[in-house]
């Protein structure tokens, strides 16, 4: 079974308020070398068998309408096996 | 005169947002997500709250309701629309208006008494308002900082179509101290501070917020 992984992540430019929370609490935990941190969201979609291009076709579709907000976000999605 | 208040799954205000369609003198008629049908409103105000849970984005999941469909059709055809808060994140997520509402820059929830200045009173929402008129009404939510492109920014300031802002500090990183805005037609109007909490000084920190809907009713007799 593979799963179609969809990655969305805020656009460079909008600020990322639970990001750099983050990154502000990771030297407390002594990881010192930490220089900045974006979260994003990550969603897996299971298939049967291989995804058919058609259906990459059609989860790029929900990751443009539903998953991500173009606005302010970028996605990326990918067959992970 | 006919005004709709949508109730989706974890919206809140509902009831508050009736009570002050009603004090405004209008009709308040509940319309359900699910419904097919807008019951002949002639306007409708998407309340605050939760939907959804804020599922995913704030408002992303409402957007699809069958409710909406009927919404985002009439209001390209001209019928008024306010979203308030949740609301507001809702017609942005349906593209009625530009932008989105992220993260508050500090990451608090705001819970306060915030003071706003009415810099458009040609709206439908926000007529009985004087221009530069300056009122206090609540400011509640966790993700109300609006953000867009600085070509819409840009557009937005240019066609006058921000309609209130946010007087003294910036409480949640909006750009421009934006507090709402309204589409190019002047009929669908967003606003993150919540006016239905603000029309009767016993329970709210002024009655300012009652000319958002009065002038709901300006609208329709002119």
């Amino acid at each position: 079974m593979a799963k179609i992984v969809v990655d969305v992540m805020l656009k460079p430019e909008i600020l990322d308020p639970q990001g750099n929370a983050v990154a502000s609490a990771l030297p407390r935990l002594g990881f010192s070398f930490t220089k900045s941190v974006r979260q994003g969201k990550r969603f897996e979609i299971e298939v049967e068998g291989e995804p058919t291009a058609d259906q990459l076709a059609q989860v790029e579709k929900a990751a443009e309408v539903l998953l991500s907000n173009p606005v302010i976000e970028n996605f990326v999605v990918r067959v992970e096996k | 005169m006919r005004v709709g208040v949508i109730t989706f799954p974890g919206t809140l205000d509902d009831r508050d947002a009736a009570r002050a369609v009603v004090a405004g003198g209008s009709e308040a008629v509940s319309l359900w997500h699910a419904d097919a049908d807008l019951k002949n409103v002639d306007a409708v105000i998407l309340p605050g709250g939760f939907s959804y849970g804020d599922y995913l984005r704030c408002g992303a999941i409402s957007r699809f309701a069958p409710v909406m469909n009927l919404v985002i059709e009439a209001a390209s055809k001209g019928m008024p629309v306010l979203g308030i808060c949740n609301g507001f994140q809702v017609l942005c997520e349906s593209h009625l208006l530009p932008g989105a509402l992220t993260r508050n820059s500090d990451l608090h929830f705001l819970c306060r008494d915030q003071e706003i200045e009415i810099v458009n009173n040609t709206t439908a929402w926000t007529s009985s308002y004087k221009s530069g008129e300056k009122i206090v009404i609540p400011l509640k939510n966790g993700e109300g900082s609006f953000q867009c492109d600085e070509n819409t920014l840009a557009q937005l300031e240019g066609e006058g179509r921000v309609i209130a802002r946010y007087v003294g500090q910036n409480p949640n990183g909006s750009r421009n101290l934006i507090a709402g805005i309204t589409n190019a037609r002047g009929n669908v109007v967003g606003l993150m501070p919540h006016p239905e909490h603000a029309i009767n000084e016993l329970t709210g920190p002024s009655a300012q917020g009652l000319g958002f809907f009065t002038s709901i009713l300006n609208a329709m007799v002119n």
